[in-house]
């Protein structure tokens, strides 16, 4: 209590013009940002491997499997963010015995659960099926067991059965497009739908939150690519990148077009809330949206790979300049998801004044609590690389 | 024609199964059902015992801007009776004091919620042209916005139209205070709950106003049902042209503001 007041006092002089006295304090802070930020990986990454499977695009193969478990080790984080910043995280399973049907965020424990259950574990299953029947006919001591487990204990490698799981990878990649599409497009409608919010309120906002997160999934999947095929000592596909860096390049003018489209409509229906929003870009969101989101994560990395596009550049410049565009992107997709769930809540909603966010570095809500949120899917990732092997030499065949 | 009659049996099993299947889902949302049902209980055990039937009343509120002085003692008489922190942060109810410069400049405060009233305005250099008071608390929605987001339903409306919180079912999310458009919700730091203006519920199911309308000194406030031709509300929203917060919103207050400046929002 006496935390809490003494942090909303410091807040005090931040304040310019007129807010509503219940609005000093800011309720959704840096874990609100990291939960659209993880689901945008997890979605993003998800379709980055359905494009494998469905669009039959042969140059991504090698990325396929590193894909599903990248979109595998993040949604396992996804809810932890928004658990953490309940005031009551112990009472969070009544969302799941009394949901209130009308209620967006309601809805996020059965569409995670189906996302998680019906389409992610489904799909990684089926695909790896044969591969855990063979790992564990070959495994010693408990790897022996553990894939014997995870494989569920069947045992049936006939042509059938695996014709079988192949048309069931494909089934499960066909529902599995448009529930990533949902599972992210929800979380840009739990913002999107907040009328009371001019800066959330949009009908764009699903749809620039899904582009987004397919921009930032792609460029996950490309980093990690490209740090761990030379620490397994092998070498870069150059084909398989250059196909990644041009989804990332037309999937981000997109991005951009409809961030653009917004900025536009914004300006020119000119509501009652421009005035205060055009204070908040020029002033405090300045360096985070135009500078950061905006240059950094969008223009440059786009300059950067159309140039590459257009001139002939040798590989080990090409792979350089994909690594760094892609840690842009990361960055400038971060910033995208502050200046959305902080932008938000810094100006009042009597359009009259502007409040600040200070960040704490301990506690639940804090500092370190995020980046070990932002570590901890990594670690996951790196465990599920060890039993679930992604590269294609582990392959059985 | 035994094919036939196996095809036929086939075809039931297959509904039997259909609808096992149907019936054994269904099992799921009993949980649901439930608790539903012993969540309202308690608060519908209490309404009983005092003989009070939210189904036979329709609470508003209508409040005389022009007869508003800025004393605060409606935010003073709130906190008290509502148990509510005493930090500047955390209001039910709190009054603006809105000055209009005859350069268009307009200023809006409201020092700790005006709980101490204000200070008098002395150093403006430039010609006041109006000024007043506006009292704010929660709306109480017909068309709620923060009732249609919470995700456990812990806030809810009544029969009689007044909108609360559940801070048994209430996980703190903040979604609700992210929704209201008026900022007359906060998170209890104690509780670490939603909390907001209940317009003393637990006096109008006695029979008694809400505090911050039996301590207006001016009767600025006035309180009562909107649909009974005998109630002071009526009289007053039969007298006055009236004005509501926000209404392009729809989120249709029942909370009447008479002699509202087109600032005020």
């Amino acid at each position: 209590m006496e935390e809490i007041v003494n942090h909303l006092v410091s807040l005090t002089k931040e304040i310019s013009g007129y807010i509503y006295p219940n609005e000093i304090e800011l309720h959704w802070g840096l874990l609100i940002v990291i939960y659209p930020y993880v689901t945008g990986l997890v979605a993003g990454a998800f379709i980055l491997a359905s494009l494998v499977k469905v669009f039959d695009v042969k140059e991504l193969q090698p990325t396929y499997r590193m894909s599903l478990l990248t979109a595998l080790a993040f949604l396992f984080v996804a809810p932890l963010p928004l658990l953490a910043h309940l005031g009551h995280p112990e009472k969070s399973f009544e969302i799941f015995l009394t949901p209130n049907t009308s209620s967006a965020m309601a809805m996020f424990g059965f569409v995670y659960a189906w996302y998680l259950m019906a389409v992610l574990l489904l799909e990684i299953w089926f695909d790896y099926r044969k591969d855990f029947i063979v790992w564990a006919n070959h495994g010693k001591g408990i790897m022996k067991w553990i894939y014997k487990f995870i494989s569920l204990f069947s045992k049936d490698i006939s042509e059938a059965a695996l014709r079988f799981d192949k048309k069931s990878v494909k089934m499960v990649t066909l529902i599995g497009i448009p529930s990533a599409f949902l599972l992210h497009g929800y979380v840009g409608f739990i913002f999107g739908s907040v009328k009371a919010n001019p800066w959330w309120s949009s009908v764009l906002m699903p749809i620039v939150f899904l582009f987004s997160a397919i921009v930032s999934g792609i460029a996950l999947v490309l980093l990690i690519y490209m740090v761990i095929t030379p620490l397994r000592s092998k070498e870069i596909d150059m084909k398989c990148l250059d196909k990644l860096a041009s989804y990332l390049f037309y999937i981000m003018i997109i991005d951009f077009s409809l961030e653009i489209l917004d900025f536009i409509h914004r300006t020119y229906e000119a509501e009652e809330s421009i005035k205060i929003l055009a204070e908040l870009v020029s002033g405090r969101l300045f360096v985070s949206l135009i500078v950061i989101q905006l240059l950094m994560g969008m223009i440059i990395p786009l300059g950067s790979i159309a140039a590459v596009k257009f001139f002939q550049v040798p590989s080990e410049l090409r792979k350089s300049i994909y690594f760094v565009s892609a840690i842009l992107v990361q960055i400038g997709i971060f910033s995208t998801r502050w200046n959305v769930v902080i932008g938000g809540q810094l100006f009042s909603k009597s359009f009259r004044g502007l409040t600040a966010y200070k960040m704490t570095f301990f506690g639940f809500e804090g500092l370190l609590m995020s980046i070990g949120l932002l570590l901890l899917p990594i670690l996951i990732l790196y465990i599920l690389f060890k039993i679930l092997p992604p590269w294609d030499e582990a392959r059985s065949n | 024609m035994e094919n036939v009659n196996n095809q036929k049996s086939n075809d039931l099993k297959r509904r039997k199964f259909i609808k096992n299947l149907f019936i054994s889902l269904s099992g799921l949302f009993i949980p649901g059902f439930v608790s539903a049902m012993t969540k309202t209980g308690g608060l519908k055990d209490l309404i009983l015992s005092l003989a009070y039937d939210p189904k036979e009343h329709l609470w508003g509120m209508g409040i005389d801007i022009d007869k508003c002085i800025g004393c605060g003692r409606c935010v003073n008489a709130c906190k008290e009776e509502n148990d509510v922190s005493r930090e500047p942060f955390f209001f039910r109810t709190w009054v603006e004091r809105y000055r209009i410069f005859d350069n268009g400049k307009v200023l809006v405060d409201s020092p700790n919620g005006a709980i101490n009233g204000f200070k008098p305005s002395t150093n403006d250099e430039e010609n006041i042209i109006r000024s007043f008071f506006v009292p704010k608390l929660c709306n109480h929605c017909d068309n709620p916005p923060c009732v249609q987001v919470c995700p456990v339903g812990a806030t809810f409306k009544t029969d009689d139209g007044v909108i609360l919180v559940d801070p048994k079912y209430c996980i703190g999310c903040r979604y609700c205070i992210q929704a209201c458009p008026y900022g007359a919700r906060f998170l209890d730091p104690e509780t670490r709950t939603a909390e907001k203006c209940t317009f003393c519920y637990h006096r109008v199911v006695r029979e008694l106003s809400p505090v911050c309308v039996e301590v207006c000194p001016t009767q600025a406030r006035i309180f009562g049902e909107i649909k009974k031709k005998p109630s002071p509300l009526v009289r007053f929203m039969r007298k006055h042209v009236l004005g509501v917060l926000k209404p392009a919103l729809n989120t249709e207050p029942k909370v009447f503001y008479a002699n509202m400046d087109m600032e005020v929002r």
